[in-house]
């Protein structure tokens, strides 16, 4: 077990944070979430120019062949700039369903088209399904695929959608390319600025099946499962930068004739956040080195918790400046919320934890 | 000395001395003779010079060979050991640190006055040379094993008119001088786990002093880093500690099951959970040479969760938690949180964010030292420690 984090982890981590400090300053991410670009795909881009895109592909995929340490790395960093890239859609949920399944022909080129950048995918499920229950079948094959479903992450920026649909002998997991008319793609208006989810429609929509019953309900549920692990870290990145932007301000912002840092009530929300911050890192690092449903549930039920406080935090210490729509701090809460029903709630991560501890109700 | 020739030198010294034989202090004795007490201190002092992190090599070799019972001597291992290592005299190391490691001299720790509690820098136990001694007068209070101690290590005010840290000097007080009076202090838990600690004229001679006169807010410092390291850093197994005392109970009173109580009690199982994996990583963090101040979160969120624990546990009862065992004043030689009944655990529990320093100092210390957040304006600092208002 080793939660810290390595060299090599570290070089990855610079690497990004210098492409990001470069390319999603928060007035140019405040400014982007109200145009019809939402996604900065150029930026998009670049990550994957990195690496960033196929991480935890093995090589003989052609990835980088790492395991999901790195990929929480970049999901550290992707929260603390609340970038606006489909990282979670296509890195984490599309890959990891993808590779659940036997890599085919179809599955190969996918794989290297989502990694080089030049096709984005998702998973077609409402980004607040939780893990560990019946994998969401809404769309049915039957000559065609059809059915819809609402609240999709990443949806928007895709080209191709990783769909689980219901086939006559059971779940079946198809790809199906946007451009065509039985798909249609309709962006909600949605809380979280940076990462908007879209309702997909399919009537009649051509595919190609990419598994049968007997391996698309576990690829599903295992992608649902790492993306529940891997949000973690983005939580605890989200978290960080709310923490560390909230005591620069407080040492800046005088009142009454000092700095606002040096009156105890605030100073020690912010040390009950930082101490948050120590155990939330741990568990985060855990779930992304060992990875498996305990170390996931335990990760989602404190870290969503954590992020959310975090930023209401921010938003409540920052004062009136907080509550404006210039200031960065509504796009982290906005996010640390929407995370915090993405891929199961802090509760429901609590209750499928409970046999592994042996404390059933 | 790499791992291998280490064990080998554990191994040798367990076979010339076999504790299954020999007395349990002359083992012991040998032990920290021959090095293997603490091989992090000098050679010569119980010690090898090696990092602290390698007595774990020197524990698993030596297996269930009797131990000096750290939980009795707590802080004598925790506090006095590094300070005398850190500011006594050659005399005074040689002195105190054998007995004190194998056990035969309890330590207590003498800081806190009923004056002087978070603010301990404005203590006001009295020294006053005396030739070559100095006389203690003024009183103590939350001493643990006071009782049972032969030496107490105390922080006392040389000169009132100085600043409050500056006037302070650092001794060791033999607690069987006829100056000093010991009474139990009971706490809410009914049991007197501390005491008070009186003294009238308890004379201290030059020698006992640590470190020079004047010096001894600076000594108290080093003693409290490791108080803090000592209380912080020792994580429970999965499920074990306090949370799983909580979730046994849990487990053996299903009458008692609701919803709400069942998220309580995988919430807090699971920031229990959190917490162990934070004390896994600030040990990593100490194995690779790069310690972090992640021990003062933990202390932080231990006493939370064990307070929330305790407190869930009684509810979990019914009608049992209406009970409890028993409310005769006791002196206990040893301390244990998990020990004795729920109604005890939970009232013991209030104690852990106000011993080893308040939480809400600790929610200071890590402000301004971690954060860098700013520190309030004082007024105490510089005047001179008579003129202070109290």
């Amino acid at each position: 077990m080793n939660l810290l984090y390595t060299d090599v982890e570290d070089q990855l981590r610079a690497s990004v944070r210098d492409l990001l400090t470069d390319r999603a300053q928060p007035a140019a991410v405040i400014a982007r979430c109200e145009t019809d670009e939402p996604y900065d795909l150029a930026l998009w881009r670049e990550l994957t120019g990195l690496g960033a895109g196929a991480l935890h592909v093995p090589e003989e995929l052609g990835g980088q062949g790492a395991s999901l340490r790195e990929v929480a790395v970049v999901m550290e960093e992707l929260g603390r700039f609340v970038a606006p890239v489909p990282f979670l859609g296509c890195a984490v949920l599309a890959t990891t369903a993808l590779l659940g399944c036997k890599p085919g022909e179809e599955i190969r080129e996918l794989l290297g088209a989502l990694g080089n950048g030049s096709a984005i995918a998702t998973l077609a499920v409402s980004l607040a399904t939780a893990p560990g229950g019946t994998v969401p079948d809404a769309i049915r094959a039957d000559s065609g695929l059809s059915g819809r479903v609402r609240s999709v992450a990443d949806a928007q920026a895709a080209d191709v959608l990783i769909v689980p649909a219901q086939g006559p002998d059971g779940l079946e997991l198809h790809a199906v390319s946007v451009a065509q008319d039985g798909v249609t793609i309709e962006p909600v208006t949605s809380l979280d600025l940076t990462r908007p989810v879209a309702d997909i429609t399919l009537d009649g929509a051509t595919s190609t099946q990419l598994a049968g019953p007997d391996v698309a309900e576990s690829a599903v549920d295992g992608a649902l499962w790492t993306a529940a692990a891997l949000l973690a870290s983005e939580q605890v990145g989200v978290a960080e930068w709310c923490l560390t932007t909230t005591v620069a301000y407080l040492k800046e912002r005088h009142q009454f004739g000092r700095p606002v840092g040096s009156f105890q009530a605030l100073k020690h929300r912010l040390a009950d956040l930082w101490q948050e911050l120590v155990l939330a890192r741990a568990t985060a690092r855990n779930a992304a080195d060992d990875p498996g449903e305990l170390s996931a549930s335990i990760a989602q039920s404190f870290c969503s918790t954590f992020a959310v406080h975090a930023a209401e935090e921010a938003v409540q210490l920052h004062g009136g400046i907080g509550m404006t729509w210039e200031h960065p701090a509504h796009l982290y809460l906005k996010r640390a919320k929407a995370d915090s029903i993405a891929l199961g709630t802090a509760g429901r991560h609590r209750q499928l934890l409970a046999p592994h501890a042996n404390l059933l109700a | 000395m790499n791992e291998t020739e280490l064990r080998t030198l554990t191994r040798e010294f367990l076979a010339k001395n076999d504790h299954t034989t020999m007395d349990r202090v002359a083992f012991l004795r040998a032990r920290f003779d021959a090095g293997l007490a603490w091989v992090h201190f000098p050679t010569g002092l119980g010690g090898l010079d090696l990092p602290r992190e390698q007595q774990s090599i020197v524990d698993d070799e030596l297996g269930d060979a009797p131990d000096n019972d750290p939980r009795r001597i707590g802080i004598g291992l925790g506090m006095a050991a590094p300070t005398i290592l850190a500011f006594g005299t050659d005399e005074q190391k040689q002195r105190y640190l054998r007995p004190l490691w194998t056990g035969e001299e309890v330590w207590c720790q003498l800081f806190s006055e009923p004056g002087a509690g978070s603010d301990l820098a404005a203590a006001g136990t009295r020294a006053v040379r005396d030739g070559d001694d100095w006389l203690l007068t003024g009183q103590k209070v939350w001493t643990s094993s006071a009782h049972t101690s032969r030496f107490a290590i105390l922080l006392a005010r040389h000169d009132p008119d100085l600043p409050k840290h500056a006037g302070l000097t650092y001794f060791v007080l033999d607690m069987t001088d006829p100056g000093v009076e010991v009474r139990p202090l009971r706490q809410i838990t009914g049991e007197a786990e501390f005491n008070e600690v009186f003294m009238t004229q308890a004379r201290v001679p030059d020698a006992n002093r640590l470190g020079a006169v004047g010096e001894g807010w600076k000594v108290a410092q080093t003693t409290l880093m490791n108080e803090r390291v000592a209380i912080g850093s020792r994580p429970a197994p999965r499920d074990g500690g306090m949370s799983g005392v909580v979730a046994q109970t849990w487990r053996d009173n299903e009458e008692n099951h609701t919803p709400e109580l069942h998220d309580r009690v995988l919430d807090l199982w699971t920031q229990s959970e959190a917490l162990r994996l934070a004390g896994i990583r600030l040990r990593q963090q100490l194995a690779v040479g790069s310690p972090g101040p992640e021990g003062s979160a933990m202390k932080l969120a231990f006493a939370r969760l064990a307070q929330e624990l305790t407190g869930l546990e009684v509810e979990l009862l019914g009608e049992d938690g209406l009970r409890y065992d028993d409310w005769t004043l006791r002196r206990p030689d040893k301390v244990d949180f998990t020990g004795r009944g729920p109604g005890y655990r939970y009232l013991r529990a209030k104690g852990n964010s106000i011993e080893g320093g308040t939480s809400e100092v600790l929610r200071n210390i890590i402000a301004e030292r971690v954060l860098g957040l700013p520190a309030e304006p004082r007024t105490d600092t510089k005047v001179a420690w008579k003129d202070l208002p109290r």
